[in-house]
Order: structure tokens, then C-alpha cells, then sequence
């Protein structure tokens, strides 16, 4: 096996494992369309950090943690309803950084690889970063386990039983930006959500606890990586949609199971 | 009576220019139940939210012992579909760490609750009594000193309601908790209470069941049918209210327009 597949494969099975309860949480929480809207805003981090010089990791990090907090201060209006407001953020953040990635020369920036990601570019040294990322982000997200739990169950119950909300509210924002930041190069800004989103709503059938669930959305995730990436190498497809093709085929796949098959 | 749990002086919230609740002034003791009536509207479940400092107060204060530990059981539990979540797993989140129960009171107020054999059950599965003593048996994980109730019978039918006040008292009896509890059902609620408190926006009138029951401003706030001896019962109001529940000064006259 060549190199360059197995960085690739070692990168996206990473951020699969991680994008598995983190996904959970989004599914749980309703968040699939808030998610698009920071996954979009990516573009505008990637202009930012070439723009300014600076880490374009690092930048899209902290864009999609700024519009989070942004978001999560405008939702508590009343004037625009919420899917209105995520609908004008996403499109204007996605606007915005394409315009913004226009005005660079084109020879220097693939665009194509940031709107659907380019697994197969991954090196060794991005796979360090990749590993960082997600030991950090999977100790965190065990760390708040149980508040995060217990706020997706119910805010006020949570509020009263003592546990921080907005704290552990944004946590599980700066967490969600960390791995839109690291899964842009699998998947791409287009297709991130479904990276987060599809595991986890397959692995729903199968599951009788919020572990469960997580664990499972994981391996599907990792499942539809290997599946993704042997379909970009023998026919030749691109990575990033192969594997959300593969994950929706599990998806579908599951939920059309006979009932003794799935649990609650 | 030994110190309040709670005491709540001048509480007032306001929203844009409405006053949801204004001028409150309430203490509630340890081993008592006290319950919030009122219409639809009246600001029962912004008077609880804001003694659970779930939303911030324009006026007045709240306070209340060191190290007060309050169980709280909402409304309504409004729970995704997508997520797994068994009652044992669910009941797990609302444990206390430093005030553990033991395994004797456990298995008591479990029995009393009648969660025995819903513990294995998904909690998008129980039925509408049976979230209820489920939501009741989590707010008694904490051993709390002070049990906060809004609207606990609601979606459960009226036998129901009858087991669920009886078992609302027995717990009492068990911790010797202070309950506040929020109802706009009568009857049965009246029986079951040390201390009822008719609001409408402000506190109309309070104080023992049957002295309410009277109280023209308790009959204003429900209708004549709801009231025991009204035409017996000669009482002048300092004021009364527009539609709005604003009160407006002078003598108080028969058909007090209440909300």
C-alpha cells in the first residue's frame, strides 16, 4: 500500500472516531443546521489565516468558535427566527470566503480541495497535527461527558442540579470547531456535516444508551472512511464524497433493517 | 417556625414594558407545602423560574440558607427520539455526588414512586403519570431541602392525580423537605397543601387552604363555583384589577374585572 493512502486512512479514521459522539451530541441537540452554518464559515477561517498570515488551522478554529458564541448570543432574539438566521449566516459566511479566496492567486489555492476536502494530500506531519486535535478533543468531550449529557437531556433540570450550561454549551462549541477545523480535509466544508451527522443518526437503531450510540457512530464513521477510500482508489472517485456516499449507504442500510434487528 | 428555606422579598419580573410578576413577598419552611395558583398567564412558572434563579429578577432579592439543596421537577420533559436513554440512565444524571442516597432511602423512595420496573424502559416510552413519578424520583436524588414542583400532574389522568398528591405528601414526610408547587387545578391540590398562594401577576391573597377558598379574590381569579361559602363571607379587598392584573387603587366593588 502506498504511503500517501495509509497517512490518508490513519487521518480519516481518526477524525471519524472523534466526529462519532461529537455528532451524537449534534443529532441529539438539533444542531445538523447550526453545524453547516459553522462548517461553511471554515472558508471564510481559510481566507482569514492566508490573509493574516497565520495558521489556517488555528484560523478556521477560532471563526467558527467567534460565530458560534455569535450565533448562540442571536438565537436568544426574537426578531428572526433561528433557521432564518443560520440560513443568512451560512450563505454569507460561505459568500464571504469565497470572495475573499478569489482575490488570492489562483494558482496558490485549490479550492476545490477545501469545498470537498482532499484526504489523499494528507502528510505525516499534518497526521501529527490530526492526532493532536483529536486526543484533545476526546479528552475533553470525556471529561464533560455527564453535563453535556445532562444539558442535552434537559437545560433547566441541568441549571438547577448545578451543572455550568453556558460553560459546557461552549465547550461543546470550541469542540465542534476543533473538528470542523481538522475533518475540512477530509471531507471538505460542503460535506463536513454529514461526516458528523449520518454515523450518528445510523447508529441510532442499534443503540440503547448515549454511549452506545457514540461508540457505534464512531465505528460506522470509521467504516465509511475505509469504504470511501477504497472506492476513491480503485475507481478513481474523489475521497470526500466517496465516503459520505458510503455512509449514507449504511445509513439506509440500517434504518431499513426488520424491526427484530433493532432495538428501541 | 425556625428559619425559611427560601425567602423571596419584592420579587418582580419585567418583560419589555409587562410586569409578569410584581411585589412578591413569600418564605417557605422546611416540612410544608405550599402552592402557587392562579390562571393562565398569571406568572406561576416565572415565579418559579425566577426563585430557581433560572431567569434574572428586575426587582427585589432572594435568599435563602447556606448550602440550600433544591429538587426541581420541570414542567415538561421534551426529549429527542434520536437519543437512547434508558430511566435508570436518565435517573443516574440527577445524582448528587456529595449527598449520595443511601441504598435503604433509595430503595424506599423508588418503591414509593413505583419506578421499579420502569428502570430498563427508554424514556420516550413511559406514559404520562409514569414520566411524571420518574421526573419526581430524579428532583429526590439530591435529598433536596427544598422540592420544586411546577405543574406535577400535568398529563396524568385524575386517579392519577389523586395517587400522585398522596405521594407528593409522603415524600414530604419522608425527607421533611419544604415543597413549592405550582398547580392551576383546584380541588385536589387543596387538599393536599399547608399553604396556598392565589397570584395573578401579584400575590392576590394567601394563607391555609380554606381561608383562600374564601377569599373573594380567589373566587374573582376562578368563578364563583370554585369558592366554598362566598355568599356567607363578607371581606373588602384593598383593590382590584384591570384585565390586565394591573391593580388599580379604591374600594373594592363586586364584579372585580380580574383576568
Amino acid at each position: 500500500m502506498a504511503d500517501f493512502l495509509l497517512w490518508a486512512w490513519l487521518g480519516g479514521l481518526m477524525i471519524a472516531a472523534i466526529a462519532g459522539p461529537l455528532g451524537c451530541f449534534m443529532v441529539w441537540r438539533r444542531m445538523a443546521y447550526f453545524g453547516d452554518t459553522l462548517a461553511h464559515a471554515a472558508l471564510l477561517g481559510v481566507a482569514l489565516g492566508l490573509l493574516l498570515h497565520v495558521n489556517v488551522s488555528l484560523a478556521v478554529v477560532l471563526v467558527c468558535l467567534l460565530l458560534a458564541l455569535l450565533l448562540s448570543t442571536l438565537m436568544h432574539q426574537r426578531m428572526i427566527a433561528t433557521d432564518t438566521l443560520l440560513g443568512i449566516l451560512s450563505h454569507a459566511s460561505l459568500s464571504l470566503g469565497l470572495v475573499s479566496l478569489s482575490l488570492f492567486d489562483h494558482q496558490a489555492i485549490d479550492l476545490m480541495s477545501f469545498l470537498f476536502g482532499d484526504l489523499l494530500a494528507i502528510g505525516q506531519a499534518d497526521l501529527l497535527w490530526v492526532a493532536v486535535a483529536c486526543a484533545l478533543v476526546l479528552v475533553i468531550l470525556v471529561t464533560i461527558w455527564k453535563p453535556l449529557l445532562a444539558i442535552t437531556v434537559n437545560e433547566e433540570l441541568a441549571q438547577v442540579e448545578g451543572v455550568n450550561v453556558a460553560l459546557t454549551r461552549t465547550l461543546l462549541m470550541l469542540l465542534v470547531a476543533v473538528v470542523i477545523a481538522v475533518a475540512m480535509k477530509v471531507v471538505g466544508v460542503l460535506l463536513i456535516t454529514s461526516l458528523l451527522i449520518i454515523p450518528a443518526a445510523a447508529a441510532r437503531r442499534l443503540s440503547n444508551s448515549p454511549e452506545q450510540m457514540a461508540l457505534l457512530a464512531s465505528l460506522l464513521g470509521m467504516l465509511a472512511v475505509s469504504g470511501g477510500l477504497a472506492l476513491s482508489w480503485f475507481y478513481d472517485t474523489p475521497a470526500g464524497p466517496s465516503i459520505v456516499v458510503i455512509a449514507s449507504s449504511l445509513f439506509f442500510l440500517l434504518f431499513s433493517l426488520p424491526r427484530p434487528f433493532r432495538s428501541v | 417556625m425556625s428559619e425559611a428555606l427560601l425567602t423571596a422579598t419584592n420579587l418582580g419580573v419585567k418583560r419589555g414594558d409587562r410586569w409578569l410578576i410584581k411585589d412578591v413577598n413569600m418564605a417557605l419552611q422546611m416540612g410544608q407545602i405550599t402552592t402557587v395558583i392562579g390562571p393562565n398567564g398569571a406568572g406561576k412558572s416565572t415565579l418559579v423560574r425566577s426563585l430557581l434563579k433560572l431567569i434574572n429578577t428586575t426587582t427585589g432579592s432572594i435568599n435563602s440558607i447556606k448550602g440550600l439543596r433544591i429538587g426541581y421537577m420541570p414542567q415538561k420533559l421534551k426529549l429527542q427520539e434520536t437519543l437512547p436513554l434508558s430511566v435508570a440512565r436518565f435517573l443516574d444524571l440527577g445524582r448528587h455526588k456529595q449527598h449520595p442516597l443511601s441504598p435503604n432511602l433509595w430503595h424506599d423512595l423508588l418503591h414509593e414512586c413505583r419506578v421499579e420496573k420502569l428502570l430498563a424502559q427508554p424514556m420516550q416510552q413511559l406514559s404520562g403519570g409514569e414520566t411524571q413519578r420518574v421526573l419526581l424520583l430524579r428532583a429526590l436524588l439530591r435529598k433536596p431541602h427544598l422540592l420544586v414542583l411546577d405543574e406535577p400532574v400535568q398529563g396524568v389522568d385524575v386517579t392519577g392525580q389523586v395517587a400522585l398528591y398522596d405521594l407528593i405528601g409522603q415524600v414530604r414526610d419522608i425527607l421533611g423537605c419544604g415543597i413549592l408547587m405550582v398547580s392551576h387545578d383546584l380541588h385536589l391540590v387543596m387538599a393536599a397543601t399547608d399553604e396556598v398562594i392565589c397570584l395573578n401577576q401579584h400575590i392576590c391573597c394567601s394563607g391555609h387552604p380554606e381561608q383562600v377558598s374564601q377569599d373573594p379574590a380567589f373566587t374573582d381569579l376562578f368563578g364563583p363555583q370554585s369558592g366554598g361559602n362566598l355568599a356567607l363571607y363578607n371581606h373588602q379587598h384593598n383593590h382590584h384589577h384591570t384585565s390586565h392584573g394591573d391593580i388599580i387603587d379604591g374600594q373594592h366593588h363586586e364584579d372585580c374585572d380580574h383576568g
